[in-house]
């Protein structure tokens, strides 16, 4: 691992904002406080590696690779004692981190507006203003029907919805990925989801990926890993306890463990500016040529990681399929949302862009939270992490996901916490405590995802 | 207002009687439950509870309390009740079978072999031990099947079990001792010994059953309201039948997989309908689950009728049934491997299998009491709207005209025939296809609707 000396977890930044427009990946923003912040988390996991005495990778012996190979479907049914483990780290220790990015150039920013910033991240990174996000998601306006919306049963299906079902039917038919891409911006319908997602995210199913994914499940069935049992927790922690995920959680270790032995993800880092973890074979600290990425994957999960996966067994239930598809959408999108970056889909920017918009917006809102010591962000946070997975009524997020998709962002993200915290302006403006506040914004399933954005965006006097 | 005829009461002589849909200051009601109905009519505005010997004009009695005293209790015209007297007709599992049974000879009398077929949504079953030989003849002639057996008149999954061997049926009948407490009661129990559906769809691995609402307003003619909510039970263990020992797999009851080791009650094992819908329409596209739920239609419409003429249709009466639904596999041959033995047993069944046709429904029971206790707060709302929307339909507050078509999450599902979802009223006639005027699974955006509804007259607008 490229480490920088230990400055702590509070960092000078030596390079000015500038270099950062352009998402360049190697400031030495990101370099240190990325470096910081991995070098934390692979300490938390070697404790408890010594701690418990369990090594981060062992063969299994063969009586316990059948067994495995057995109970493959249904993994569920396993109680293995995971009191002794606990998550490596979860959202909030992360926005902890987020926190103590600083720009060393505050004085001269090239930002004055800066200067009034009062959320919690003090990196001032560009995000969009509402006249700019109207513009990058034209199609969520008002003249433009939407599924989620137009598709409600006081609207004639004739109005909307059935032409835009053919239209589906026929990018399907045509196979044109692009022009799903532009489609699913106005949602997909129920029937089709899956398939325009496989299309998007260009996963066919081939042969050649099926037995891609049964020599995953070949290595795990070989050999056991430390990361397995975070999975576990994880799994039994979050999606086991959600009244509609639970159904699935055989599926959840199907998807994940295999996730983690698979190094073909590790591709991903040369655009995360993130650097995988890395171990070294007992004996031989130090040797670069004894050194393996661990996990393999170079992803160590967090708490409430699972929830990436939950909802898309709603639409593929073959389990190298659903794999893939997962696999795509985190190396595309989700590992943005844990990881330091400058990017604009990154989870600083989206953290930024939901503060601004705040600030901007409801600023009577956001003073009066800051007052009572609940700053908003220490709330969305969590939803944003998780790109609304485990609030959001099932539905709702699979139309969110849909315009992550179409738009290929996660700012979408952003918008909709702040436009949560509109929708609740009027409960929010009485609280008087953080509590009260996490209270008030605790239960997101009654949410209607699309008519909250669209009145956010196109029906806010901006 | 009712009482007990036999308390010595006087005749109706000193009371006013007042006219069937007059609207009422005040409703007295009983309630003989205490969860989630009692809430809702304590909350209703305009009802008040009445005590012990107190005359009422509502009345959620139990089956116990109608079965002791319907018959000679006095009741106004406006007096309503939840329960009709012979209910079990639909109910009891040797009941239903056998008025299935007479309603399909009469079908096919009528309109032939193939209509009659629409009646084969109830696992074969035979009454124990009227028709114990009947039994043994068809088990012998499907040998390597699952049979369950299932007490005829108790629920929540008591007294069941599976079994694949005659031997054990054997055993079971001759230990004339049963270990739960029916013992002192001198009426021999009736048990039915049902064909065991073994190739149920599943999610997650898990076999799952629904739970759907139908409100029965009066059998002659019969009207009757399906409600858009409903939900999916899931069993907590995944499903094999290699382990048929196990009560908790087979048994999707909640009550019992209340029970089971491993239950966690802040779990909740339970799928909204609109989620399971939207699970199958994402797998199996909207054809399919549109052809599903019709089917499931079917289900309900010729269940109601096959006991139209025995059921004692009386004015005071409604019931709100709760459905048990289990859905099949289709016949293609599934990964784990193919029971031969299962194709043929499944022609002598005379199961149906249309090309097109990939799922069946299989009805699993009728409940007159369906569960009205919570097990969670979306389980909760779901029976509180239920619930509510039900009084509206029984309409004390003579506040309807009698030609809705939807009320709250209800919508009307037969009235003395098909009702159609076509625009305008049950009068309007129908021009152009069909198409049944059930939404289960569908949002039910009840709060507007009922707005609309009640809106008083002189601002509603002429559709």
């Amino acid at each position: 691992m490229m480490l920088e000396q230990d400055t702590g977890l509070s960092l000078a930044i030596a390079q000015i904002v500038q270099r950062l427009k352009g998402s360049s990946l190697h400031s030495q923003l990101e370099r240190q406080a990325r470096g910081s912040w991995e070098k934390r988390i692979l300490k938390s996991l070697n404790s408890m590696c010594t701690e418990l005495s369990i090594p981060l990778a062992r063969k299994r012996p063969i009586g316990e690779q059948k067994e495995l190979l057995n109970k493959w479907n249904e993994m569920g049914t396993d109680e293995p004692d995971l009191s002794l483990f606990r998550p490596v780290y979860a959202p909030k220790d992360f926005l902890e981190v987020l926190m103590n990015l600083r720009n060393p150039n505050y004085e001269n920013g090239d930002q004055p507006s800066f200067r009034n910033h009062l959320g919690l991240i003090q990196v001032p990174l560009k995000v969009k203003d509402i006249p700019e996000l109207k513009d990058s998601f034209s199609e969520l306006g008002l003249n433009t029907g939407q599924l989620g919306i137009d598709d409600s049963t006081q609207v004639p299906p004739e109005l909307f919805e059935n032409e835009h079902v053919r239209v589906g039917q026929t990018v399907l038919t045509e196979q044109d990925s692009a022009a799903a891409q532009q489609y699913v911006r106005q949602g997909c319908p129920t029937a089709l989801r899956a398939e325009l997602w496989a299309l998007i995210l260009n996963i066919s199913n081939q042969p050649e990926d099926i037995l891609y994914y049964e020599q995953l499940k070949s290595n795990v069935i070989q050999h056991d890993l430390l990361v397995d049992s975070l999975i576990y927790k994880d799994v039994k922690l979050t999606a086991s306890n959600d009244d509609y995920y639970f159904v699935f959680e055989d599926y959840l270790y199907q998807v994940l463990l295999c996730f983690s032995r698979d190094t073909s993800v590790l591709e991903h880092f040369s655009y995360n500016s993130a650097t995988p973890p890395k171990s070294y074979i007992r004996g031989k600290l130090g040797m670069e040529e004894y050194a393996v990425f661990y996990p393999p994957n170079g992803v160590i999960p967090f708490h409430g990681f699972s929830m990436y996966v939950a909802p898309l067994c709603f639409l593929y239930h073959e389990p190298s399929k659903l794999y893939q598809i997962f696999r795509e959408m985190y190396v595309r999108f989700f590992f943005r949302l844990h990881s330091i970056s400058s990017h604009p889909s990154g989870i600083v920017s989206l953290c930024l862009l939901f503060e601004t918009l705040l600030q901007t917006h409801l600023p009577q809102l956001f003073y009066h939270l800051r007052e009572i010591g609940a700053q908003p962000l220490r709330i969305s946070f969590k939803w944003m992490v998780r790109a609304f997975s485990g609030y959001l009524a099932t539905d709702q997020l699979l139309l969110l996901w849909d315009r992550i998709l179409g738009y290929n962002s996660l700012e979408i993200l952003a918008v909709l916490a702040a436009a949560v915290f509109a929708f609740r302006a009027v409960n929010l403006m009485e609280v008087t405590s953080l509590a009260a506040a996490e209270a008030v914004l605790a239960d997101l399933s009654t949410l209607k995802v699309m008519p909250l954005l669209q009145i956010f965006l196109f029906a806010t006097v901006t | 207002m009712a009482k007990n005829k036999n308390a010595g009461h006087k005749g109706s002589y000193g009371y006013q009687k007042l006219k069937e849909r007059e609207p009422r200051a005040c409703i007295r009601f009983k309630c003989a439950l205490t969860n989630t109905i009692l809430d809702i009519l304590r909350r209703r505005p305009g009802w008040v509870e009445v005590k012990e010997e107190g005359e009422w004009d509502f009345y959620w009695c139990d089956v116990c309390w109608l079965r002791e005293n319907f018959d000679h209790t006095y009741m106004d015209e406006h007096v309503r009740i939840c329960h009709f007297r012979n209910h079990y007709e639909l109910t009891r599992k040797n009941y239903i079978v056998k008025n299935l049974k007479r309603f399909r000879k009469q079908i096919e009398r009528e309109a032939g072999k193939l209509e009659a077929t629409k009646c084969d949504f109830f696992p074969k079953t035979f009454e124990m031990p009227s028709e114990y030989h009947l039994f043994v003849e068809e088990f012998r002639k499907n040998p390597g099947i699952t049979w369950i057996m299932k007490p005829v008149a108790r629920s929540q999954g008591k007294g069941i079990f599976l079994f694949r061997k005659l031997k054990d049926v054997i055993d079971w009948r001759k230990d004339g001792v049963r270990t739960d407490d029916q013992k002192d009661e001198t009426q021999v129990e009736n048990y039915v010994a049902q064909c065991y559906i073994e190739n149920p769809y599943l999610i997650g691995g898990r076999k799952f059953d629904l739970r759907v609402y139908v409100l029965v307003m009066s059998y002659i003619p019969l009207k009757a309201w399906l409600y858009r909510d409903g939900f999916a039970r899931f069993s907590n263990t995944r499903f094999t039948l290699s382990s048929i020992d196990d009560h908790y797999v087979h048994l999707t009851n909640v009550a019992v997989q209340k029970t089971a080791p491993d239950y966690d009650p802040e779990k909740g094992c339970k799928w909204m309908i609109q989620r399971f819908r939207q699970y199958l329409t994402a797998k199996h596209g909207a054809e399919v689950v549109e052809t599903l739920f019709a089917e499931m239609d079917n289900i309900f419409i010729k269940s109601l009728q096959s006991v139209q003429k025995v059921i004692i249709s009386d004015k005071h009466c409604f019931e709100l049934y709760g459905y048990d639904i289990l859905i099949d596999q289709d016949l293609k041959p599934r990964r784990s491997g193919y029971n031969p033995q299962w194709l043929v047993s499944i022609s002598l069944m005379s199961l149906q299998c249309h090309w097109g046709r990939l799922y069946l429904n299989w009805l699993l029971e009728v409940n007159a009491s369906p569960s009205l206790t919570a097990s969670s707060q979306e389980d909760y709302e779901l029976k509180c709207r239920l619930l509510k929307d039900t009084l509206h339909i029984v309409d004390m507050e003579g506040r309807l005209t009698g030609k809705e078509k939807r009320i709250g999450g209800f919508d009307l599902m037969w009235n003395d025939g098909p009702v159609s979802r076509a625009e305008g009223n049950v009068d309007t006639p129908v021009n152009g296809s069909f198409m049944a005027n059930t939404h289960l699974g569908y949002n039910n955006d009840r709060k507007k609707q009922l707005k609309q509804l009640f809106k008083p007259l002189h601002t509603q607008q002429k559709v």
